[in-house]
């Protein structure tokens, strides 16, 4: 057991936890920011994706041991209100089924946009593949990406 | 001003009202039976009784309307579809509707299982009838206010207006309407008159969604809360022996590490939703999931073999040797196959294969209990609260008074939460414990100690008398249960004058359940395939074999058969318009397959072309006639979602056995389809005014039938063996 600060959506937060949890739990668990979700553990899934100095990130395979005097971003913190124009698009294209692996996809479709503001379809489908939907809402998920790159630009 | 068409829905006393203390009109609902003469409204809104009324709608002073929505959530969007009936009926605009989950907790909770895409459909005529009946008595209000006659006043988006142009909103009257007796028989809408219903309406939830808001079942938390993390056999077949917990307590955070499933094996065989192993269980209970999780991996335990380990390889060779031996239940049989195949010019006969499939709900299992001297409570993604409270309360030996369940939103479903063995463990534990508890289940257990769709395999035999199909056996081998209710009559029952559905089974100790479109998910690639490959033998247009077939159910009087010919017609031609079909474009190859499950009809067309000389599924067209469409882009969604799905599990869906034990763990030896392989789907919707049915189940099977055909056409080879990849023909590649 240690004390980690770790600086979460522009806060820092003194966290007690073992050496080996992962960031995705430190979230869940130990700060009760549970919008980062638990899909597979093995970084398979994308449900955890949060952002480290700006990377999408799998929170599962993280410890917080790795991670003091980085800037992390969660899903509750993408934005103030909501209007991150990610999800914006998302709300606007009525993306999720059962919405649970949705704050994975938006993590790394934002992350993915400021990082390629104006991206083609192939760049979409590469981007979104390591993220999986089971409901199988992928038709909507790239359209989503799509619109939330025109808001950006 | 509306027409009002009479409801064929009329029943008294469905329908209570009270004024809340807070303010506003309360009205309780029960679905699908009278209230009892001694049903009690309350008057304060947070101590909704679900124990009288499986619903309630309340209308608050300033006019805003809260539905406590009746259905589980699976992200079918029956929370969202399900409220709209009230409010097209009720008249108010969507905007002022907030819905909130309703929760359980007793034995009058109807129908409040989300599976079989059956909510919209039951739901249709109930829904409207009591926003309809709310409605009249918010206008009757106005009109005694007003001193005017009820049938001189209107009402449209929460507003009522009399002959003279002067207005009321909802919220003025609600008090006076709560007073008044309830009319009976109130009219509902002609579908040409509805606002809501047609429209599209977002995912109530959405804010919360794309915000990351606690919502799901594994996001629940409670004061003093611990988590637990369950210890299975690893194998199907095999019992605890003994464990040895020295390492697991010495993890930090654990508190105690303890045994349960006794009391769940005692009443184990008492309902359908337990679908568990006998084996008892060790417990670890942390201060964090991720202790827990730690705690599971150190402990040491021996198992014992206690019935047989069965491998995918038994498991085919007892489903062969059910296919090939003569001991059937027989679910359906015109004239007499036996005589038919042996007057017919030539007889084909084809066997088709699946694997066991894992439902993979994003949100694994997991469950919060608390148990203490005055109740039971319980929190998380369940399909079944009804029976799953029962069955809690017999384990525990509490009455059902005392057990208080409440519904999260769930992860996915797919069949997986219709079954309640992990909720039976919590509250086992909570029990032993006395104290809140989330059980958790990792990925690894959710996938190898799950519940599965089993491995079934069809073997269909037609026999072709004068280039007609004149007879047409089905032979079912399937594990532990067989195909129920209508699936024998559906398609192409009733169209082929001999024909016989034969079922067998063997008893496994793989626990086997329902699965997104149960049987029909991988018999409809058989038999559509089948018919496929008819068409090819005998050299007819698949699509005119179909048309050809269904001209010979129009007018039966079976009743068991309840799919149409007309409506069956509809999708095909709508699908071969909107696809192209009969104007091939070099380079894509076309499958096309029609299907009627869960009341539904569906007819689609894929497109194949070859990259790399390997098929790939670009595009699924899909026609259906699911009657009215009540919310567009939900309706949409579940028709993309279960096509993609479809093709997933048809593509890469395979879960073999190694002596009880899964080969598969977790995504990394589990393929689930990803963005790069889902087709575009183009949805075209059959445009009539005929009552809803179900969407979350019904354009899936179709998907597997569809893409087995396109990449025949562009291979040249068949399949008969689930998943694809696995079993792709080559493409002859010629010179």
């Amino acid at each position: 057991m240690a004390t980690y600060n770790l600086k979460i959506n522009g806060q820092t937060h003194s966290v007690e936890a073992d050496d080996d949890t992962p960031l995705l739990w430190v979230l869940r668990d130990h700060l009760d920011m549970v919008g980062t979700k638990y899909g597979c553990g093995i970084g398979q899934c994308g449900a955890c994706t949060v952002h480290v100095d700006g990377s999408a990130t799998r929170s599962c395979l993280l410890q917080a041991a790795q991670l003091e005097g980085k800037e992390i971003t969660t899903i509750e913190g993408l934005s103030e209100n909501g209007d991150h124009p990610v999800q914006q698009a998302w709300k606007e294209v009525d993306v999720p089924q059962c919405g649970y692996c949705q704050a994975g996809q938006i993590m790394t479709a934002s992350a993915f946009l400021d990082k390629n503001p104006n991206p083609n379809t192939e760049e979409i489908k590469s981007a979104m593949h390591a993220n999986i939907c089971r409901c199988g809402a992928y038709n909507r998920i790239h359209k989503a990406v799509a619109i939330a790159s025109e808001k950006n630009s | 001003m509306s027409t009002l068409i009479p409801s064929k829905f009329s029943r008294r006393g469905f329908l209570r009202t009270s004024t809340l203390a807070s303010g506003g009109m309360l009205i309780g609902f029960n679905l699908f039976n009278a209230c009892k003469p001694k049903a009690e409204m309350p008057v304060d809104i947070s101590k909704l009784n679900y124990s009288d009324f499986n619903a309630f709608i309340k209308i608050s002073d300033e006019g805003m309307v809260t539905i406590f929505s009746p259905n589980p959530e699976i992200g079918q969007g029956v929370k969202t579809s399900m409220p709209m009936l009230i409010a097209e009926e009720l008249d108010v605009p969507w905007e002022h509707v907030n819905v909130v989950q309703g929760e359980l907790d007793t034995e009058n909770y109807t129908r409040q299982l989300a599976g079989g895409s059956q909510s919209i459909r039951l739901g249709w005529e109930p829904l409207r009838q009591t926003g309809a009946t709310a409605r009249q008595m918010l206008v009757n209000a106005a009109a005694a206010r007003w001193g005017v006659d009820a049938s001189e006043c209107t009402a449209s988006k929460g507003v009522i207006t009399n002959a003279k142009g002067e207005t009321l909103g909802y919220g003025d009257v609600v008090k006076e309407a709560a007073m008044l007796e309830i009319p009976e028989n109130v009219g509902l809408k002609d579908p040409k008159d509805f606002t809501v219903i047609g429209q599209d309406a977002t995912n109530v939830d959405i804010d919360k969604i794309v915000t990351g808001k606690p919502l799901f079942g594994l996001d629940y938390k409670a004061e003093g809360m611990v988590y637990a993390s369950v210890l299975r056999p690893p194998a199907f077949g095999q019992v605890l022996e003994s464990y040895d917990d020295t390492a697991a307590r010495a993890v930090p955070g654990v508190i105690d590490v303890i045994k349960i499933g006794a009391k769940l094996n005692a009443i184990a065989e008492k309902n359908w939703t337990i679908q568990m192993g006998s084996s008892e269980k060790v417990v670890v209970i942390a201060k964090t999931t991720w202790q827990a999780i730690k705690g599971k991996k150190a402990l040491q335990a021996t198992w014992t073999d206690d019935s047989t380990l069965e491998s995918t390889e038994y498991q085919d060779k007892k489903l062969f040797e059910i296919l090939n031996g003569d001991e059937f239940t027989t679910k359906r049989e015109d004239g007499d196959v036996k005589k038919a195949f042996a007057e017919a010019d030539e007889v084909i006969e084809r066997t088709y294969e699946s694997p066991f499939l894992p439902h993979n709900c994003m949100e694994p299992m997991n469950f919060y209990a608390n148990v203490t001297a005055e109740k039971v409570h319980l929190v998380g993604p369940i399909q079944t609260p009804e029976p799953t409270a029962e069955m809690v309360a017999m384990m525990l030996g509490r009455d059902l008074k005392e057990v208080k369940l409440e519904m999260t939103r769930m992860g996915g479903g797919f069949g997986r939460r219709l079954y309640s063995d992990f909720v039976m463990e919590a509250a086992e534990i909570a029990d032993a414990i006395r104290k809140p508890v989330k059980m958790v289940s990792t990925r690894e257990d959710d996938m190898t100690t799950g519940v599965y769709r089993p491995s079934i395999k069809y073997r269909i035999k037609a026999g072709i008398k004068n280039g007609e199909i004149t007879s047409y056996h089905l032979k079912e081998a399937a594990i532990n249960v067989n195909m129920y209710g209508l699936i024998p009559h559906f398609f192409p029952a009733g169209c082929i004058p001999n024909y016989k559905v034969d079922v067998g089974n063997y008893k496994s100790n793989i626990t086997t359940g329902a699965w997104r479109a149960p049987y029909t998910n991988f018999l409809s690639f058989a038999e559509q395939s089948f018919f496929d490959e008819i068409a090819e033998i005998t050299e007819k247009d698949p699509v005119q074999l179909r048309l050809d077939l269904l001209q010979k159910v129009k007018g039966t009087t079976d009743e068991k058969i309840q799919y149409s010919a007309e409506r069956m017609e509809d999708v095909i031609n709508l699908v071969v318009e909107k696809s192209g079909l009969k104007t091939p474009k070099e380079g894509v190859y076309q499958g096309f397959c029609a299907y009627y499950c869960h009341n539904t009809h569906v007819a689609q067309v894929a497109d194949v072309v070859l990259e790399n000389n390997q098929p790939v599924v670009k595009k699924v067209h899909v026609a259906v006639d699911c009657g009215i469409v009540v919310n567009p882009t939900g309706a949409l969604n579940q028709i993309e979602g279960g096509i993609v799905d479809g093709v997933g599990h048809g593509m890469y869906g395979d879960f073999k056995f190694k002596e009880g034990m899964p080969e598969s763990n977790n995504y990394n030896s589990y393929r689930l389809i990803r963005m790069k392989e889902a087709p575009e789907v183009e949805t075209h919707f059959v445009e009539n005014t005929l009552a809803p049915t179900g969407l979350g189940e019904p354009t899936l099977p179709p998907a597997m039938a569809a893409i087995s055909i396109a990449i025949t056409k562009a291979t040249g080879g068949r399949m008969y063996k689930q998943p694809f990849i696995k079993n792709m023909p080559k493409k002859q590649v010629i010179g």
